[in-house]
């Protein structure tokens, strides 16, 4: 019978190109934007955590709750017993020490007089510790455009863009304008050995980075740090195992705070998991529920056009079906063969759309898409290179709404087989 | 009854002499209470952070209103920092770095050495009168001391407090407590002075608290551990050049 149909099928092309084009085009962009949102979520996390808040984060309780305005009076102190303890405890995350900061950089004509200034925002990050995993983390080595990484106290990375615009070159020297954690100002000299693009506009801009030895002696904040994170070493962010790490660190560490009577537990430290962190969880709750309703919106608009198809395919096939009846064909036959043949017009729609649409977001898995023009004043952590991502799920996502829609729709379309009249049946043949 | 009528219209004539003194005067007089043309101080500033407790002393001297040199003394990571202020300029000199930065745009909204004090604080014109139209609006015992409570309204616009309330001792013409306000009438600062002290016929604030209410913490003290009036100040010291000396 499938082949017999599938004959039909094939010879019969007004009665499969349609429905099949249908099916492929719905089936391929449904996979497409899968693809796409799958590769914007995923870059916009991978950017939050390496740049601001890591798998996990450790902080004082005081800075966690203001950590957006990074309050680094309040920042951790004894960061070295503090890393012994997270490296021995939790082995399976890579550990760094970070000091964000924003200030001013002053950059000296040839007299010392400012020629120019505009403000920055820093990190503090180890740049010379081997074991350091942040020169793979922030991908430094490839960032750079000009000059090179600091091997050397006093030295100074800055975004490429914020450089250009001030015209500082590699090897000069510019003057930091901070805070230091006491609240006083700081002042310290820096030579600008490199610049940086990281692709991410609102790092670009104005980002300045040196080790955090450096960072710790402006700022007056020896042995401290505003944050440790926490890295897993596959670099894939899981939220269970982030949950689990943070539950047992809090929980250990409210011990230790109970136990201390009289110690200040608002410098505290706690630990917060990438999902939890700078609101992102309502973020990635909001792209999941706006993501499934699209694909859900897509599909349904999909069905709606299939079914209409299918009521035209009816209509078209409305004498073919009547003689089918006339000859003594049974109507659940002729219903379950229009069903057969939407279910082949759905697979073969759908087989092909799911390989096109695949074939797609892998282009743009490999070579992704430049939103830098559109991102030009961003604050988002956001990559202006924003590669699609395919999944499992990006092989089914769009196979089984194609293959469902066409069986819906001839499924309701078809019902029509069953209103027909056998004694009216000559009289509309003759007509 | 005839012999009273001179008396009553005297009275009648000038109501205010039964009422006390404007509230223009006494700002006036608290103004000729504090200034001299040239001053030295020598201060602490005990700043109550968040975190810890740390002392910034310093040393300034001052000509007319428009012109101070400040160095910082204690502690050693401060030790060297001079600040220089001339007119509505403002320059802060840095030993570690040898540089001199001027204190301009919302870094003027910074605070001075960690203190509950910002820039912009350092750089009004601290004659009252200047800038403020003052008024009596009520009497008042403050530390055992009878004081007059004066609104102060800005007579600009573009001035950091807009309304000021300031308790002034009536004998002694020196400002006891002052409430600073924005222009919207949001309290932004709060001055207590817990001691005084004479010097050349001048009464002084000796100590005071200085606190930013917008931030946490317990405010910030100043004491002035010595002041000299009309003292002999060479005019280099007012000179960018100064400041790397």
């Amino acid at each position: 019978m499938i082949a017999f149909l599938l004959k039909g099928l094939l010879r019969d092309k007004s009665r499969s190109l349609f429905p099949l084009l249908i099916v492929f085009m719905g089936v391929l962009l449904t996979v497409v934007l899968h693809a796409w949102l799958n590769g914007s979520i995923t870059s916009l996390v991978l950017a939050t955590a390496h740049f601001t808040t890591g798998h996990v984060r450790v902080m004082t309780k005081s800075y966690a709750k203001e950590s957006d305005q990074i309050p680094n009076d309040l920042a951790l102190l004894g960061i070295d017993s503090l890393m012994e303890g997270l490296k021995r405890d939790y082995r399976d995350l890579l550990w760094t020490p970070r000091i964000r900061f924003g200030g001013l950089l002053d950059l000296p004509d040839e007299k010392g007089e400012t020629r120019a200034q505009t403000p920055v925002s820093g990190m503090g990050v180890d740049l010379f510790s081997v074991e350091s995993p942040e020169l793979s983390i922030l991908n430094i080595r490839d960032a750079v455009v000009r000059g090179r990484v600091p091997r050397n106290r006093g030295e100074m990375l800055m975004g490429e863009e914020g450089a250009r615009k001030l015209n500082i070159q590699p090897g000069d020297t510019a003057t930091l304008i901070g805070s230091t954690m006491n609240g006083s100002m700081s002042v310290t000299n820096f030579v600008i050995v490199g610049t940086l693009r990281f692709g991410v506009v609102a790092m670009d801009r104005g980002t300045v980075i040196a080790d955090i030895s450096d960072i710790r002696q402006a700022l007056d904040m020896q042995d401290g740090a505003g944050e440790i994170l926490g890295f897993f070493r596959d670099d894939v962010y899981n939220d269970g195992r982030a949950s689990a790490v943070a539950s047992d660190f809090n929980s250990r560490h409210a011990l230790i705070a109970s136990g201390a009577k009289g110690q200040d537990t608002a410098f505290s430290p706690v630990m917060g998991t990438l999902r939890l962190q700078s609101g992102l969880a309502d973020y990635l709750d909001y792209i999941d529920l706006y993501s499934g309703v699209i694909i859900g919106v897509f599909v349904l608009a999909m069905s709606v056009v299939l079914w209409n198809a299918g009521l035209t395919g009816s209509l078209r096939r409305y004498g073919e079906i009547g003689i089918r009846l006339a000859v003594g064909e049974d109507r659940r036959h002729i219903y379950i063969s229009l069903l057969v043949e939407s279910l082949m017009i759905g697979f073969i729609g759908s087989m092909l759309g799911t390989m096109a649409g695949l074939a797609i977001a892998w282009y743009g898995e490999l070579k992704g898409f430049d939103f830098g023009a559109v991102m030009k004043s961003s604050t988002l952590m956001f990559p202006n290179l924003v590669r699609a991502r395919i999944t499992p799920f990006t092989f089914v996502i769009g196979f089984l709404p194609g293959l469902l829609a066409t069986f819906l729709g001839t499924a309701i379309s078809g019902v029509g087989i069953y209103r027909r009249q056998t004694s009216e049946l000559f009289k509309e043949l003759e007509s | 009854m005839t012999r009273h009528y001179p008396v009553l219209l005297l009275l009648a004539a000038f109501p205010c002499v039964a009422q006390g003194p404007s509230g223009d005067e006494i700002l006036a007089k608290v103004d000729r209470n504090m200034f001299s043309e040239k001053k030295i101080v020598l201060s602490r500033m005990i700043v109550h952070g968040r975190r810890e407790t740390r002392t910034v002393e310093s040393k300034s001297w001052q000509r007319g209103t428009s012109e101070s040199f400040t160095e910082f003394l204690a502690p050693a990571r401060e030790k060297g920092t001079k600040m220089l202020k001339l007119s509505d300029m403002l320059w802060e000199f840095s030993p570690s770095t040898d540089r001199t930065i001027m204190i301009s745009g919302h870094m003027l909204r910074q605070s001075v050495m960690g203190s509950d004090l910002s820039y912009e604080d350092m750089m009004e014109d601290p004659h009252l009168p200047n800038q403020y139209s003052a008024a009596v609006s009520s009497e008042e015992a403050l530390g055992g001391r009878d004081c007059w409570v004066l609104d102060l309204k800005a007579k600009k616009q573009d001035i950091a407090y807009g309304h000021r309330q300031v308790w002034v001792d009536k004998e002694r013409f020196v400002v006891l407590k002052e409430n600073l306000y924005a222009t919207s009438g949001r309290l932004l600062k709060t001055a207590e002075v817990r001691d005084v002290m004479h010097v050349q016929n001048r009464w002084l604030a000796r100590t005071l608290l200085y606190r930013d209410v917008l931030k946490d913490g317990e405010g910030t003290e100043f004491h002035v551990d010595s002041v000299a009036f009309d003292a002999e100040i060479p005019d280099y010291l007012f000179s960018k050049a100064a400041l790397r000396r």
